[in-house]
This record gives structure tokens, C-alpha cells and sequence, in this order.
């Protein structure tokens, strides 16, 4: 792909979107925001009913037999789709740097996770390092600041690619906070199993994201948003929270994260 | 020392409720892991050395017996001994009966954390000889009587002023009432009282760096060249060393050491890096009549071949935790055993035994920074979830995080009902999170919200329910 010219001058891809557990339960927005991203982009999208989670929770468990189980309902799912994209680094993570492994010793499952693997992208780095798109059609008038989710950013080299789109956005300053790159103490399970350990690691965060002077913090995860989101509103913070998609699709005009419904920003 | 790895959990809460501890590691998280990145960044082939590092340590342990063998050979050939312990008391009883034989009544030691992990301390000291920490750190913390709190730095836990209060309870004794308030002044006094322990000592006692199979050396590094009067001042040497700690060649510790410093301190080289190569020779003006090796494996070799020998690769820089969250939050002493952070995360299970310490691995976000930045690539977070897979196995994990897991599990192999309860549960908390949009408490989720509030899910419904009912619709005409 050269960079700049966008695929849609062939023919329209067909992408499935991974909804990811978290989308699907607590913010649906995102993924109606990934989906017109890919079709501004000129994907055709479709949404595999029968999916449900990547697995995460039990692979990080250490309960390797249902990962297994839940990556192989996975693989069956999306099979034959030219590209699943998640809006998630963690589960994209999952899907591409994690299923493989599991399936060491059944050669037809891991040639077929690794066939998913392949096709497998976050969204921002599909649209961006796949499709060519530099511009979305949004406008964001406001001060925005970046966190980089540990998974996205680590397994899947997400970095510049969701700063990249949101520069050429109308009216959006971009203010990098100090070490975007440390976890929020979010960590899935650790949470909840470590909250006060948990808690110091988004404390901190929280004290980054304030001193940046950003209106609205963004991610790519929901789970990394659900959890700063959950410390700056019980700080008290004005801070908005939105997942990076729903600004990049301009649906910016919902609540953020944990406001209450009737609040727009 | 007493492994308290098993109440991670309280110690951590304790450590989280320490200020001076706190104060401490606010300034360790952006002092280390600032210089390593500087370091890193005037290297340009940085990466490239952190994969000929990791090649060196890989080809060793595929090779470890040879390497071994090839070391002895040199050692007993310069003049030499090696003795080989399998267990951690085996260690003890061979330095305990070097000591006893040249009628030892003080051991000068230099930082070693296999002496740590054989609480080898403990042990001269009921026999009556009495080991004397040469390292700064180490020694505050003897003095103090605390085990290390970081695998380089080992009093980082601690502020100037503790330190302060520490010297002049212990060095009143030698003449020394004034309290200290400056860096320098502290390590003056600190030099003075030990220079005196050097001369005293019967017996030196250093780790190694590295082993060097090629010619037989040990290799230390350090910033303060406590070693280097540890070794030539008394009689005898031993070196303390694990097995993993022998590569092939000089060339190949030139590759490791230029990894080593960078990743530990940010410093292009230790500023002291000595090769010890057997006794003193009669040409020589200096250095002890015997030299000692005693090779310890407790418990090593049986992780060679398994899924977990990456974690052998360790040089010990501490890169992982300096650069891990979990451990900027909490601190070493958290971990409960010699080895913090990430590597101790691994190595701990591994050396005391999973149902001593499965709470190290579970105590990490996967966030993968430690990975990023290690030397030798160890691949830190898919070894704990070894681990983690290891303590499932065994049915050591919790009882309602199983039940939790399990009922999730046979959910979400049902997608219809997992949508219907899903739906259902979306709901629900979405029509009580209306006013506010979050939950300031929830039933059974009081882990979250003791801390942060639980945001309601956006109303409408799940996802695939709005999907589905608009029949798989576009969200645009």
C-alpha cells in the first residue's frame, strides 16, 4: 500500500468488526464509530453475530483449555473475511499475538489462527498503515490528550497511527501528557484483585492527564477509559473520556464516559 | 531471609501506606528509567547488542554443561577451586567450611544477591563470624537490618534522612555524634568506618557479573570499587555465583556489559569492572592465596528445557523494575523475597515454589514495559502467565475466581444467552446509572469502586441488540 492513496480506488474490502466485550456491553458508540470510519475509508463492514469475547480473562487466569475453547469460537467466527478489526489494542493483541500459541500442538487450528492473526488489525492502525487514510471527516474543537494502552502500544506498535488521524482533525489541539506510555493500573483482572495497587497507578494518571490541560482524555481501550474515567469523576475532574474512535467519527455529541444521559460536552 | 511473598497483598497495602517509601520511588520511577532511555538513544545500535546479548545467553544454556566444565577446567588450572552446590545450604556449608578453615572471623562482602537468596548472612553470623556489607547500599540496610529493596540499588526504599538517623545511631559508638545532612558527607563517614573492615577482613566474599568459560575469570561490576578491595585484601576469595552466570568468552561479556550498565544505571560502563582470573602469583604485588568458586544451581537446571528457561537469560540489571508500575507503586520489599518486581515475579515461584508465591505473578497488569526494556528480551509477561497457568493446574488460584471464570466460561460458549444475560445486565445498569451516568458503589464490585466509580453503560442497549434491531442497518443513510 503506498502511503496517501486510499484502497478505495479497488475494490471495497470486506471487513468484520470485533465488538469486543467491553464495546458491546457498556459503550455500543464505539463500535457504530468504527464502522463508519471503515466505511468512509470504503470498507464493506459486517458484524459476525456469533462472537463474543477474545478470551482475555481466561487466558490471563492462566485457564489455558477455555482460552483455547473461546479462540477456537473466535476463529470459526471470523473466518473467511478479508480483515476483523477490533477497536481495541488488547483484544486485537489477543487475537493476533496470543492465539497462535495456543494451539501449539494442533496444526490445523494454529495454521488457522495464524490465517486470523494475519488478517487481524486495531482499528486505527487498519485505517492508517492498511488503508492509507491520513484525514476523517470530523471537527473537535478542543484540547485533547493521548493515552497509549499497553497492548496496543507494546504488541501492536500503536503509537503514531491515532495521532496521526487526529492532527488533520479541525479545531483539535493534541497535548501529550507526561509518560503516556505507563499503564493506567487497569490490567483486566488486576483491578480488582490489586485495587489499591490499581489505585496509586491511576492516581498518577490522573495527575498527567489534569496537567496536560487536555478537556477530553482518549484511548483506544475501553477498559484503560472505563477505569480513568472511573478515578477522574470520583476526583471530581471535568475531564471528558471518550474512546479515540467516537472523535475520529465525529460522534461527539453523546455523553462521555459515566455521564449521565441529556450531558453533552 | 523469611520468605513473606505469600502476604504480598498486606505488604503492598503497607508500602502504599509508607511516605518516606513513597518519596522514594517517586524520584527512582523518572531517575532510572530517564537515564536508560538517554543511554539507549546515543547507542544506535542498541537494539542490535540486545539481540547479541540475548543470542550469547541463549547459546550458553544450550550449552550449559560445556560451558560449566570449560570454566572449572580454567579455574583449577590457574590454581583454583570450584565447588559445585546443588541446594542453597550446600552453598553454605562449602563458604562456611572455607571460612572456618583459614579461622575466619570476619567476611568482606560485596553486594551478591545469591548470598541474599541463601540467607548466607544468617549463617556465618551463628557460626560467629561476622559478614560485613561493602556495598553503600547494602550496608545501610545491614545496619539497619533490612533485606535489599532493589537488586542494584539496594537501599533506594530509603530517604537521605533515614540514612542520616542510621549512621549516627550506629557510628556513634566509633566517634562519630554529629547527625549528617549532606550525600557526600554520609559516604565519607560510611568510607571511613569500612576502610578499616577491609583491612580487617579474613575472607572476601564477591558475586560475579558474569563467569568467563575461555579463561576462567569471574567478572564484577560495580560503581564503587568495594569489590575490588573485597578480592585483594584478604587472604581468601570466594566468589558466589549461580550457574547461569558463565558465558564462553571476553568478547562475549564485552557485548553483555555494554547492554548491562546502560539498562541498569543509564551509564555508558560501570565505573569499576574487574576481572578476577584465580590466586595471586608470585610475580604478583597483590591478591588473595586462595581463590574459591563455588558454583551454585539451587534449583536452575531443572527449569533448563522447560517453557521457562527464558528466565535464565538474566544479567540482574533491574531494568524491569525500574520501569515496572507495579513495582514504582509498591516498592521491592512488597514482593517478599530477594527478587522484586517483574524477574522476581518469575524467579521467585521457580525458587521457593508456587504455592509460596503464586501472588508475584498475578501481580501485573501484562502491561509489558519490563519486556521492552530488558536486555536480554526475556519475555517477562508470558512467563508469568506461565506461572499463572501453573498455580490454575494445581487449583491454587482462588476459589471464587475459578467459580467466576468458570461461570463466564459456559456463558460465553452460549452467545444466545450470553447476549440475553448480557442484555439484560446492560439494562439494568443503565437504568439505575441514569441520573448520575457512573455508580459511586456497586453490589459485588467493590473492588472498583472503592477507589473509582463505575461508569453506567450508554443507554440504548447492547451493541448487538441495537444491531440486530436495526436489522443490521447502516448507522449512516
Amino acid at each position: 500500500m503506498v502511503a496517501g492513496v486510499p484502497s478505495s480506488v479497488s475494490a471495497p474490502r470486506r471487513v468484520a468488526l470485533f465488538v469486543t466485550c467491553l464495546v458491546d456491553m457498556f459503550r455500543p458508540s464505539v463500535g457504530f464509530a468504527a464502522i463508519k470510519l471503515l466505511e468512509d475509508a470504503g470498507c464493506i463492514v459486517e458484524v459476525p453475530p456469533v462472537q463474543v469475547c477474545c478470551g482475555q480473562p481466561a487466558y490471563n487466569s492462566g485457564d489455558r483449555r477455555t482460552a483455547r475453547t473461546i479462540a477456537a469460537q473466535v476463529i470459526d467466527a471470523f473466518d473467511g473475511y478479508e480483515a476483523v478489526v477490533a477497536p481495541s489494542g488488547s483484544c486485537g493483541g489477543m487475537l493476533i499475538h496470543h492465539y497462535p500459541g495456543l494451539f501449539e500442538d494442533d496444526p490445523s487450528m494454529r495454521a488457522r489462527a495464524e490465517s486470523l492473526a494475519s488478517r487481524s488489525h486495531e482499528l486505527t492502525s487498519f485505517l492508517v498503515d492498511v488503508l492509507g487514510v491520513r484525514t476523517v471527516s470530523a471537527r473537535h474543537a478542543g484540547t485533547v490528550t493521548y493515552h497509549d494502552s499497553c497492548s496496543g502500544l507494546r504488541e501492536l506498535g500503536v503509537k503514531e497511527q491515532p495521532r496521526e488521524l487526529l492532527r488533520h482533525i479541525d479545531g483539535l489541539t493534541l497535548s501529550e501528557m507526561r509518560a503516556p506510555e505507563v499503564c493506567c493500573g487497569f490490567g483486566g483482572t488486576f483491578c480488582v484483585k490489586y485495587p489499591d495497587i490499581s489505585d496509586a497507578m491511576v492516581r498518577e494518571k490522573a495527575t498527567d492527564i489534569a496537567a496536560s490541560g487536555a478537556g477530553t482524555l482518549l484511548a483506544g481501550d475501553l477498559g484503560c477509559l472505563m477505569n480513568m474515567a472511573g478515578k477522574l469523576q470520583r476526583e471530581g475532574s471535568a475531564v471528558k473520556v471518550r474512546h479515540v474512535a467516537e472523535i475520529l467519527a465525529g460522534m461527539d455529541d453523546q455523553p462521555a464516559i459515566g455521564e449521565p444521559p441529556g450531558t453533552t460536552r | 531471609m523469611q520468605p513473606s511473598a505469600h502476604a504480598f497483598a498486606a505488604n503492598a497495602s503497607a508500602a502504599l501506606a509508607d511516605p518516606n517509601l513513597q518519596d522514594s520511588l517517586a524520584k527512582l520511577k523518572v531517575g532510572f528509567s530517564e537515564r536508560r532511555r538517554q543511554a539507549a538513544e546515543r547507542l544506535p545500535e542498541f537494539e542490535q547488542l540486545r539481540d547479541r546479548a540475548r543470542d550469547i545467553k541463549n547459546h550458553t544454556l544450550a550449552h550449559l554443561d560445556f560451558y560449566l566444565e570449560e570454566f572449572e577446567r580454567k579455574v583449577l588450572a590457574l590454581g583454583g577451586h570450584v565447588h559445585w552446590a546443588p541446594t542453597a545450604a550446600d552453598a553454605r556449608r562449602i563458604i562456611g567450611e572455607l571460612c572456618r578453615s583459614v579461622g575466619a572471623r570476619t567476611v568482606a562482602k560485596s553486594k551478591s544477591m545469591v548470598a541474599e537468596e541463601i540467607a548466607l548472612n544468617e549463617h556465618l553470623e551463628a557460626m560467629g563470624v561476622s559478614p560485613i556489607e561493602t556495598d553503600l547500599g547494602e550496608y545501610i540496610i545491614q545496619l539497619r537490618n533490612e533485606p535489599p529493596s532493589h537488586i542494584i540499588a539496594p537501599a533506594v526504599h530509603l530517604t537521605k534522612d533515614q540514612v542520616a538517623d542510621t549512621f549516627l545511631e550506629h557510628h556513634r559508638a566509633l566517634g562519630f555524634t554529629k547527625r549528617l545532612t549532606e550525600r557526600n558527607d554520609l559516604v565519607a563517614e560510611a568510607r571511613y568506618v569500612l576502610r578499616q573492615k577491609f583491612l580487617d577482613a579474613d575472607v572476601g566474599l564477591t558475586g560475579a557479573n558474569f563467569l568467563v568459560a575461555e579463561t576462567g575469570s569471574s567478572m564484577l561490576v560495580t560503581n564503587e570499587g568495594n569489590a575490588d578491595l573485597s578480592n585483594t585484601l584478604p587472604r581468601m576469595h570466594i566468589v558466589l555465583a549461580s550457574i547461569e552466570k558463565v558465558i564462553p568468552t571476553l568478547e562475549d561479556a564485552a557485548v553483555l556489559l555494554r547492554v548491562l550498565a546502560r539498562s541498569a544505571t543509564g551509564q555508558e560502563s560501570s565505573a569499576y569492572t574487574t576481572l578476577n582470573t584465580g590466586p595471586r602469583r608470585p610475580e604478583d604485588p597483590d591478591g588473595p592465596e586462595q581463590y574459591h568458586v563455588v558454583l551454585l544451581d539451587n534449583g536452575r537446571s531443572s527449569v533448563l528445557g522447560t517453557e521457562m528457561q527464558d528466565m535464565l537469560r538474566c544479567i540482574r540489571c533491574g531494568a524491569c523494575m525500574n520501569h515496572c508500575p507495579v513495582y514504582g507503586a509498591i516498592g521491592g520489599h512488597a514482593y517478599g523475597w530477594v527478587y522484586p518486581g517483574p524477574i522476581g515475579a518469575v524467579l521467585t515461584p521457580q525458587l521457593l515454589g508456587v504455592e509460596e508465591a503464586a501472588n508475584l505473578p498475578n501481580a501485573s497488569t501484562f502491561c509489558g514495559r519490563c519486556e521492552s526494556v530488558c536486555p536480554v528480551r526475556i519475555p517477562l509477561p508470558k512467563l508469568m502467565r506461565h506461572w499463572r497457568e501453573r498455580e490454575f493446574e494445581r487449583h491454587l488460584t482462588p476459589r471464587g475466581v475459578r467459580r467466576g471464570l468458570a461461570a463466564w466460561a459456559w456463558l460465553a460458549q452460549r452467545p444466545r444467552l450470553y447476549r440475553w444475560m448480557t442484555g439484560f445486565a446492560n439494562r439494568l445498569l443503565a437504568l439505575f446509572g441514569r441520573a448520575e451516568g457512573r455508580y459511586r458503589s456497586l453490589p459485588l464490585a467493590g473492588g472498583w469502586t472503592r477507589f473509582r466509580d463505575f461508569p453506567a453503560p450508554e443507554p440504548g442497549g447492547t451493541f448487538h441488540a441495537r444491531w440486530a434491531r436495526q436489522g443490521g442497518a447502516r448507522t449512516r443513510p
